[in-house]
């Protein structure tokens, strides 16, 4: 039932709003609205009830295992949450003066050192509101400074085929033609393809490093040497920093201008698609570059940096200085992990996508790359099995679903058949993983003894499968009273 | 080990399933030169305990402020109910709902709240959110030059956001699309119509509409949409959520509506927490549905045929085309969404609409009394929403200054963003400010331009 079915006319909320209209009115009538918005009228215990319910019909990480690969889906601390929402830091205005706002300008700073020290960077902005903004900066960045030196001939972005969609899609974006590069055998960037496609056009290199494919590409230096040799710049798609972190540091690898995906490595909630941050770092010669505003540290007070201090930036991504509830989170998180606990986040999340992966392939599934290390995420591939029983990913991941589990990412990378992208992440205990092992292994069975149940999963949940088709050629996108 | 459960006998048993003998065999295939592991900035972990005095401490220190800024980020009050129920693990903790059947929570309050923003915006359709009202602009005018398909240059008035207008500029100059910005008229603080004529004879994808304006001033937006569709540009409407429980929605405006909806959905349950996380907002009509960039819900059925929801037109987005999708945007706002909409719901229209008027009201009279101070001179001549920018005859830093020494945030100084505007401050009192409160700012200016002056 939508919330609006529960309304009826007139009924109100008597504390939550003023308690009359106000006399004063100096609207003129040609700008008044005529009818009112199609808003419910319902008790705030209705809404609490409607809400609470819809709540429930979630999967979340607070109530099941979600191996959402490539998302890191790791606990969310409370004390982040509680400690960011303390009423100083909520109520404070953007436009504040920065003198009554030093606290909270202090964690803002020292994040962005924490963040330069973690990722071998010389710089961070903290603006960028999201992954895919965080490319688009990066990207802007990287024009910027071809433009600054007058080499206009750089058209192409290099981008491999297991990269996120949004990695070609921000290229795009940036007013750049997309030059995609294959995969070997292995999960490793095809060097001879790479070589053979940069260029005098090349403006950079976009690389996740682990792959999308759970490898680590062992021949990064080797890729950083022949782009920069071609007079582009590298850029690297944090989105898998999870699984080096305190290992690797990616200014060490040779990567020019970085984002990294605070919501997935430094644990901040995914809120149901979200808000998220993604800082982003340059190296020495993006420096200028760098999005403002960017928190100062001068004669023991902080201050932003603006178009006065930066007057070549690419200039501002967001209204104020980007989702800053988000960035204190992460703070909090970082203080509350430490320098030791950064190593431990890489470790752990290895040792359980490792061991996820062995037992999966104990069971007869196919991996996707078995002679690789898994990175925090590995692949297995369904193919074999859609071949002989016609059973694929998408029912295997539905299946899940009945048996308490969150689905595997599904048919991402686009370039390994059926595949399950699995990331299980560091804050999984092994007694979790095993019974994830149990279920994927009565599925198994499920497939070879009955597998049109398999493939009209999921069964149990509240909904059978959802008609997506339907969706999209019966455009319903928003509720109309009259049916 | 913090939020690590693992024991060393876990360790051991899965190293032994692996085949390996430590954790650090895991990372061999890093080469050595490139491990680095050294971390100098990172200071030691604390505990749950000290943290929190930590950051306690930090919070005092930038303590509470009775505040009459505006300027794009407004305090309103938000019903107790709103973030208790946003904080729940299963909207907190959950992702993007890629599993339908495993997410119907989350997707049926993104139908709901396109519902109640379409509704709101009189607009046919809405996506389930951007990042916020500045890159929402930016999108509208690269989806007005995508529909548009001969023009790439937008016509911006200066009497939109400051912010707004450079987050649009670097944003859209990647692809090669022009901004054009249009003055405003100083008496009344209205984008100039007279001024328009000189683009007459030129081409524009778009042109876009603030209402209020960042002076929040009213704007005469059927003329300015009229104009727009007179010479076959779409209008993109720039709104304030809130004010539009008072005033026309862009649906509304001129002969055939505005094209383009969008906006800062902060006001609707969103704290101001020092800029973000917001949400933006965008609505259109429904013939531009397939240009819209951003997650949309739509609703369907399941095997069995009762209702659901899904994730659709996908065929737009990163995901599926890559290099071809309408925008990059991959996530949304979808937590600060679930507060919207649990707001809208609480509040209802009659809310919103107490809301809208109190505001309005409130800053009528804050402005009815600095009026009345020698040396104050409200600058435009228009009629106002729930802003309103004052002149003072003594500089006005300084003023600010001295209000902020005792605990009053007394407004924006608009010389930071439009030069000419000299000693003028941007003033805002929403539904949150008492009468005493707007006593209390009027007296301290008093008390101000008489030291000053």
């Amino acid at each position: 039932m939508l919330i609006f079915e529960h309304s009826r006319k007139n009924r109100r909320n008597y504390s939550q709003a003023p308690s009359t209209r106000p006399a004063k009115n100096n609207i003129p009538d040609n700008l008044k609205r005529k009818t009112a918005p199609l808003l419910p009228e319902v008790s705030e215990m209705d809404t609490v009830r409607h809400y609470t319910r819809l709540s429930q019909k979630n999967f979340s990480i607070d109530t099941e295992f979600y191996p959402l690969g490539s998302c890191t889906m790791k606990y969310n601390p409370r004390a982040c949450n509680s400690l960011a929402m303390l009423p100083q830091f909520l109520s404070r205005h953007p436009l504040a003066p920065e003198d009554t706002g030093q606290g909270f300008l202090a964690c803002m700073y020292e994040l962005q050192e924490i963040l330069k020290d973690v990722t071998g960077m010389s710089a961070v902005s903290l603006t960028s509101m999201a992954g895919a903004q965080g490319e688009l900066i990066g990207i802007t960045m990287i024009r910027a400074y071809h433009e600054a030196r007058g080499d206009t001939e750089r058209t192409e972005i290099i981008i491999p085929d297991a990269a996120h969609g949004t990695n070609p899609a921000t290229a795009v974006m940036c007013g750049y033609k997309v030059i995609e590069i294959p995969t070997d055998r292995d999960g490793d960037v095809d060097m001879e393809a790479l070589k053979a496609a940069v260029g005098p056009r090349t403006a950079g290199l976009m690389l996740t490093n682990p792959s999308t494919l759970g490898v680590f590409e062992k021949k990064v230096a080797e890729m950083s040497r022949i782009v920069h040799e071609a007079g582009g710049l590298l850029y690297y798609d944090g989105a898998n920093l999870n699984a080096v972190l305190g290992k690797v540091k990616p200014g060490d690898m040779g990567f020019d201008v970085i984002h990294m995906n605070l919501h997935k490595t430094f644990s901040t909630p995914h809120g149901g698609g979200g808000p998220g941050a993604a800082p982003v770092g340059v190296a020495d010669c993006l420096l200028p570059y760098l999005p403002i505003p960017i928190v100062a540290y001068e004669q023991g007070v902080y201050r932003w940096l603006t178009e006065k201090d930066r007057p070549q930036s690419i200039g501002r991504l967001s209204a104020h200085m980007g989702n800053a509830g988000v960035l204190l989170r992460a703070y909090i998180y970082v203080r509350l992990l430490g320098a030791e606990g950064m190593f431990r986040i890489s470790e752990y999340a290895t040792l359980n996508a490792n061991y996820l992966m062995a037992e999966l392939r104990k069971l007869g599934f196919e991996i996707a790359y078995p002679n690789r290390r898994a990175s925090h995420e590995f692949i297995v591939t369904m193919k074999e099995i859609k071949d002989k029983t016609g059973v694929t990913a998408m029912n295997l991941a539905k299946r899940l679903l009945d048996k308490g589990f969150h689905a595997p990412t599904t048919y991402f990378p686009l370039l390994v058949p059926e595949c399950l992208l699995i990331e299980p992440a560091e804050t999984e205990s092994k007694e979790t993983l095993d019974r994830f092992v149990v279920a994927m292994k009565e599925i198994l069975d499920e497939i070879a003894t009955q597998p049109d149940m398999v493939k009209s999963a999921p069964h149990d949940m509240p909904l059978r499968k959802i008609d997506d088709v339907k969706a999209a050629r019966e455009l319903d996108l928003v509720w109309n009273p009259a049916g | 080990m913090p939020f690590i459960p693992h024991t060393e006998e876990d360790v051991a048993e899965m190293l032994a399933s692996i085949g390996a003998k430590s954790i650090d065999e895991l990372f061999d295939e890093i080469p050595a030169e490139l491990k680095t592991g050294k971390l100098t900035q990172v200071p030691v972990g604390l505990s749950e305990m000290e943290i929190s005095r930590l950051m306690h401490g930090r919070a005092q220190k930038d303590g509470f402020y009775l505040s009459f800024i505006g300027a794009g980020a407004y305090e309103h009050h938000i019903p107790a109910a709103v973030w208790q129920i946003t904080t729940r693990g299963e909207f907190y903790s959950s992702y993007t709902p890629y599993q339908a059947e495993a997410s119907q929570g989350t997707l049926q309050l993104l139908y709901e709240y396109q519902t109640m923003m379409a509704s709101l915006n009189g607009m046919d359709v809405s996506n389930a959110s951007l990042y916020d009202g500045a890159s929402a602009l930016a999108e509208a005018a690269l989806m007005a030059v995508r529909q548009h398909r001969t023009s790439r240059r937008i016509l911006i008035p200066q009497t939109v956001h400051p912010i707004y207008r450079s987050v649009t500029r670097t944003i859209v100059r990647n692809q090669n699309i022009e901004v054009v910005e249009i003055p405003f008229d100083p008496a009344t603080g209205q984008v100039a119509i007279d001024k328009l004529d000189q683009f007459a004879q030129e081409e524009f994808a778009a042109l876009v509409i603030p209402q209020p304006n960042f002076f929040g001033v009213l704007e005469q937006v059927d003329a300015l949409t009229d104009w727009a569709h007179g010479k076959q540009s779409l209008a993109i409407a720039v709104v304030n959520p809130t004010s539009l429980a008072m005033l026309k929605p862009p649906g509304e405006w001129g002969q055939r509506g505005a094209d383009i909806a969008v906006g800062e959905g902060q006001p609707l349950g969103i704290p101001l927490s020092s800029g973000g996380p917001y949400f933006g907002f965008m609505a259109c009509k429904q013939e531009l549905v397939r240009q819209m960039p951003g997650r949309i819900i739509g609703r369907t059925t399941d095997l069995e045929g009762k209702e659901g929801f899904a994730l659709t037109l996908q065929a737009r987005e990163q995901h599926i085309r890559r290099s071809k999708a309408t925008s990059n945007i991959c996530t949304n706002q979808g937590l600060m969404v679930t507060a919207a909409t649990i707001y809208m719901s609480l509040i209802g229209p009659e809310g919103l609409y107490r809301v809208a008027a109190q505001s309005h009201a409130n800053t009528l009279a804050l402005v009815e009394q600095l009026e009345k101070l020698p040396g104050v001179k409200k600058v435009f001549g228009s009629p106002f929403f729930h802003e309103a920018a004052l002149q003072l005859s003594v500089p006005a830093d300084k003023v600010l200054n001295s209000l902020k020494a005792q605990g009053v945030l007394g407004g924006v100084l608009l010389e930071n963003y439009y030069p000419d505007l000299k000693n003028t401050l941007l003033v805002c009192a929403t539904e949150t400010k008492t009468a005493e409160d707007i006593g209390k700012y009027v007296e301290m200016l008093r008390l101000a331009l008489a030291a000053s002056a």
